[in-house]
Order: C-alpha cells, then sequence, then structure tokens
C-alpha cells in the first residue's frame, strides 16, 4: 500500500472544519485542491514578477515569460512531449476540445464524414462535436458501453469505416472510472487514417501519461484537476497536428504579421494562445505538476488504486448501495459513483455535507451516460492524493446515517 | 443532527415515497414543465382548468425528496380550489420558504393551519442550496397558470 498521508499537510484546506466536523473532501474528479507549493508559486509570481509575456524588453516581462515557457517545458516532460512547442496552454479541457472540434470543422471536416464517440463522454466532448456537424454536415457515431462498464469494442468493425475522420475519447470516466479504450482506437484509428483526440481530464492528474506510449494526435487536460489553479489546461498536439489545425481565436500574440485584409500566424504554440493567456495559472499548474513529479506518478496511482479498491470493499458492506462503475479497482479510475436505496443523490449529497463529506450529487455531466445507466443522478465520490482510509470510512458511517434519515436499517 | 430530522420529516418522507395524483390527465389541460438544469431534477404538472377554479390535476418526474414532497403536497393544496385560492397558497408558500421577502405567513402555535403538510417543508430554509428544490413544482404552477390564461 502506498502511504501519502504525510501529504495532507500541504494541503491548508483539509484543516478546515466543515459543519462542525473535519473536512473530508471527496470531489476531487470535480475540482482538486491545491498544496502551499502551487499556492506560492502562484503568489511569488504575483509578488515579485507580474507582468505580460512576449512583449516587453524589459526585466519583469522577461522574468514572466521565461517563468510562462518555463511550465510549458514542465508540462511537457511531465506527458513526454517530443517539445515545449506541441504543448499549447487553454482556459481548460473543455476549451481545448472546442478549439480542436471547430479547428477540424473549419477546414478539413465535410458532410457525410463521422466522428466516432463514446456514450460516457463529458458534455465537454459531445457539445462542441455538436456544435460543429451543425456547420459541416459530419455525423456523430457512438460506441457503448458493456454490462461491465467497459467500451464495448465489439461494435467498432460495424461502425469503423473511412467516413470516421475523427475518435475521440476520454482517458477515464468522470462517472464510472471507465478506462477508455485508448490503444485499441489508435489502432482503429490508424486503419482508417482517422486522428484520435483523448479527452485526458480524469486521465493525466491520475495516471501516468507519455503521449508517445499512448499514440494519440490530441490529449487535452485540466490544471484545476491535477493540485493546479483554475483557468489553466492544456492541448497537446503532435506537431504536424498542430500545423493544420485553424485557429480559432484571433488577436495578440497569435500572428506573425497583421495586413489590413488578412495576416499570418505566429508559429505553434502561440498560433492558439490569442490575447494575454493565464499567465499566473500556468505558473502554478507547472508547481502543481512538479508537486506531482515527486510524489511520482507511479505511486499516485498506486494509491488510487489503493484506495478506490478499499471504497468498493466497504460500499459493499452498505445495504441496498448500488456502485456504477467497473469492479475492478486496477482497471478503472477513483471516481466512484453509487445510488443509495431510495434515496436521491442529492439528499445523499445535503446528509454527508452535514457529516462534513463533500461529494458530488448530479448527472455530472455525462447525461447520455446515465441515460444508458438508467438512473438520473448518482452521488460520487471522488480521491486523490490527499485522501485516506479514515475519510472512506467517514463516508461509509455517513451513509448509515443518511439510511437511518430515511427511516431505513442500519 | 437536529437539522438533518428538521429536513426530512416524516411527512416529507411519506409524500416522498406514496406521492399524490401522478400519472398525466386525459382530456382538456395544460401542461407545463420545470427543469432544473443543474441538478436533472424534472417535475411535469398537468391541471385542468374550469370556471376558475383547479378542477383536476396530476404530476410527474423525478428529482430529490424535497422536489418530489413539495410536488406532492401542492397536489393536496391547489385541487379544488379557485385559482385565487391557489394564488393565496403558492404566496403563503414563497413567504414560508423565504423565497419572497415579508412576514411568516404561519401560526406556530397551530402547527398545519395554514399550509397544512407543505409547512413540513420550513426545515428547507436552513439548507439555502436545496429551496429551489422545494420551489421547483411552484414555479412550475405559475408557468401552466400563465398558459391557462387565468
Ligand atoms: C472527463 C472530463 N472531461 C472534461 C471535463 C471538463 O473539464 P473543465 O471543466 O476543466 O474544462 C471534465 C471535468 O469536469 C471531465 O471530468
Amino acid at each position: 500500500m502506498t502511504d501519502l498521508t504525510h501529504l495532507r499537510d500541504d494541503f491548508p484546506i483539509l484543516s478546515r472544519e466543515v459543519n462542525g466536523h473535519p473536512l473530508v473532501y471527496l470531489d476531487s474528479a470535480a475540482t482538486t485542491q491545491k498544496p502551499v507549493q502551487v499556492l506560492d508559486a502562484v503568489d511569488h509570481y504575483y509578488r515579485t514578477m507580474n507582468a505580460n509575456v512576449h512583449r516587453g524588453a524589459h526585466a519583469l516581462s522577461v522574468e514572466a515569460t521565461d517563468a510562462y515557457e518555463g511550465a510549458r517545458a514542465r508540462v511537457a516532460s511531465f506527458i513526454n512531449a517530443g517539445s515545449p512547442n506541441e504543448v499549447v496552454f487553454t482556459r481548460g479541457t473543455t476549451s481545448a476540445l472546442n478549439i480542436i472540434a471547430y479547428g477540424y470543422g473549419l477546414n478539413v471536416l465535410k458532410p457525410g464524414d463521422k466522428v466516432l464517440l463514446t456514450i460516457m463522454e463529458h458534455h465537454s466532448n459531445i457539445v462542441p462535436w455538436q456544435l460543429i456537424a451543425r456547420h459541416t454536415g459530419v455525423e456523430l457515431v457512438y460506441l457503448d458501453l458493456t454490462e461491465d462498464y467497459e467500451v464495448d469494442l465489439s461494435q467498432l468493425d460495424r461502425i469503423l469505416d473511412d467516413a470516421v475522420k475523427i475518435i475521440t475519447v476520454s482517458g477515464m470516466s468522470n462517472v464510472t472510472g471507465t478506462l477508455g479504450p485508448v490503444t485499441q482506437l489508435v489502432a482503429a484509428a490508424k486503419s482508417v487514417g482517422a486522428i484520435v483526440v483523448v479527452d485526458g481530464a480524469q486521465l493525466v492528474p491520475h495516471y501516468p501519461t507519455d503521449v508517445e506510449a499512448l499514440g494519440a494526435d490530441f490529449l487535452v487536460f485540466s490544471g484545476h484537476k491535477m493540485l493546479g489553479p483554475t483557468g489553466i489546461g492544456v492541448m497537446w498536439g503532435k506537431a504536424e497536428r498542430l500545423e493544420e489545425l485553424e485557429p480559432t481565436e484571433g488577436g495578440g500574440e497569435m500572428i506573425s504579421d497583421v495586413q489590413l485584409y488578412e495576416s499570418r500566424w505566429a508559429a505553434v504554440p502561440q498560433k492558439f494562445e490569442a490575447g494575454t493567456p493565464p499567465i499566473a495559472q500556468a505558473i502554478g499548474l507547472g508547481a502543481a505538476v512538479d508537486y506531482l513529479e515527486k510524489i511520482g506518478m507511479t505511486a499516485v496511482r498506486e494509491h488510487e488504486v489503493d484506495i478506490t479498491g478499499y471504497a468498493l470493499e466497504r460500499l459493499a458492506d452498505v445495504p441496498e448501495l448500488t456502485v456504477y462503475g467497473p469492479s475492478d479497482p486496477s482497471r478503472r479510475g477513483g471516481a466512484v459513483s453509487f445510488e443509495l436505496a431510495d434515496i436521491h443523490a442529492h439528499d445523499v449529497a445535503t446528509i454527508l455535507d452535514q457529516y462534513g463529506i463533500a461529494v458530488r450529487a448530479g448527472h455530472h455531466c455525462a447525461k447520455p451516460l446515465m441515460r444508458h445507466l438508467e438512473v438520473a443522478a448518482t452521488a460520487r465520490a471522488s480521491f486523490y492524493v490527499y485522501n485516506t482510509h479514515d475519510d472512506v470510512d467517514r463516508l461509509v458511517d455517513a451513509l448509515m446515517e443518511a439510511r437511518k434519515v430515511f427511516g431505513l436499517d442500519g | 443532527m437536529a437539522d438533518l430530522k428538521e429536513l426530512y420529516r416524516q411527512v416529507i418522507l411519506d409524500h416522498y415515497r406514496n406521492p399524490r395524483r401522478r400519472g398525466k390527465l386525459s382530456g382538456p389541460h395544460v401542461h407545463a414543465e420545470g427543469l432544473n438544469p443543474s441538478c436533472g431534477d424534472e417535475f411535469f404538472l398537468d391541471i385542468r382548468v374550469e370556471d376558475g377554479a383547479i378542477t383536476d390535476a396530476a404530476i410527474e418526474g423525478q428529482g430529490c425528496s424535497i422536489s418530489q414532497a413539495s410536488g406532492s403536497m401542492m397536489m393536496d393544496a391547489i385541487v379544488g380550489k379557485t385559482i385565487d385560492e391557489v394564488r393565496g397558497v403558492s404566496g403563503q408558500f414563497k413567504l414560508m420558504m423565504g423565497i419572497d421577502e415579508g412576514e411568516d405567513p404561519l401560526d406556530h402555535e397551530r402547527p398545519g393551519a395554514v399550509l397544512g403538510d407543505l409547512e413540513a417543508l420550513q426545515g428547507v430554509r436552513k439548507f439555502p442550496v436545496r429551496i429551489k428544490c422545494a420551489d421547483l413544482p411552484w414555479t412550475t404552477l405559475a408557468e401552466a397558470l400563465e398558459r391557462a390564461e387565468v
């Protein structure tokens, strides 16, 4: 078992109380808490070198630019990218997916082309494709889930043809914890000349990620789900893909020359970073990446498998509790969705909150998946490096209390 | 956990588990739908308005105990009432919940005297994020009344 308990001291928020109880934070799939190392990096930037990047010749601007570009290099090395130039800073996963959908929609996709998705996608990997489908006439096709909550690849042969231009899949579901079958989809994409986009919002924070080994064309993720600040995310793309992708936002920074009626784009990655970027947030993400590398992503994943396994085991003892997701912790992520008897997820979340326990309740921005599971809402406990078995025990105790509140036997 | 006991009173759980008038109306009626996109709660309402009164009603949908119980209690509170009476109940409900500002409409000496079972929803006031759950059926009712052009 990987014991990371000592890390808890780095997270100031974990020492606060909620409703008279020490906080148990089980909502890291929504956003993670931040260690002092990240808070300090952001603070240090604002206190000592705040300036716009890529603009001035003055000392502060040079320092800020170095720190910003330094963060890019650290993120690149964290995911084993070929070059920092393959790392584009965005507002987050959602904005990166929109850039890809619109960029390809503008000059590559044609009526009759298909985009292949899975029904477990987050709304941010569905709605942008629906929007460009309206403009381009492309068709969206979906892979289902099996009864074991795995992406059903048995339908792939039937669905896959030369019209499929883009395959886009979540690396890890934020609802069921299902791992996306990226390797298989990359192989399938090669056979028809499609590109592969991986939504790494849940994958990258929790799993050692090597874009070279992954084999996808794009990998996108959010800083705030991996100990970093909000407002910063990453669109990694293979160099040649970033070359062919049209920019979707124009403005300062993203040009090399501007004439009255046309302009030329700056080189990648600046081509996609119009306007003043989220500088402090990028620097904070750089610090988060350093923090995770110090723990080691293999240890992060081992800890997650351990705590997810413990949670699944303990939750199995709660009467009338149904978990929606794969049962083998080594084949899934640490987002655990469940339903408790006839108690609605919002009621579960309200009761847990009274015991200081933060979980998410609702459709988790994945309504097509919820329809497939035939549930309107689930409660979700999700774990990260600072969670302990003790947190799981407190969750289980409070779920037993919830049963009592609803007049069910202990 | 006194607040939790206040929130989930027995009568609320009873309405949640045994909702009144579940289904659809046949024959002439107006239909309205209330959705809470942030949490996914749905509330579907049919009402029949005849001679300035609600003569029949039915509800469908799904959601948390608070929204569903509030809808079920609303059935008891509006069927057989004139539109004016219904607007009065709705106004008192919104005052009780603190949705509208004004004097507490309840008579605390005589629990249930003013709003019947609906008074059990007072406990929701201590949980501000859940007030919109309790209100969902009532915003849906307002829309249905608008459609009925009464
Ligand atoms: C799987 C998945 N994809 C995409 C997103 C969207 O991320 P963001 O809101 O940071 O853009 C999330 C998080 O909400 C997610 O869990």
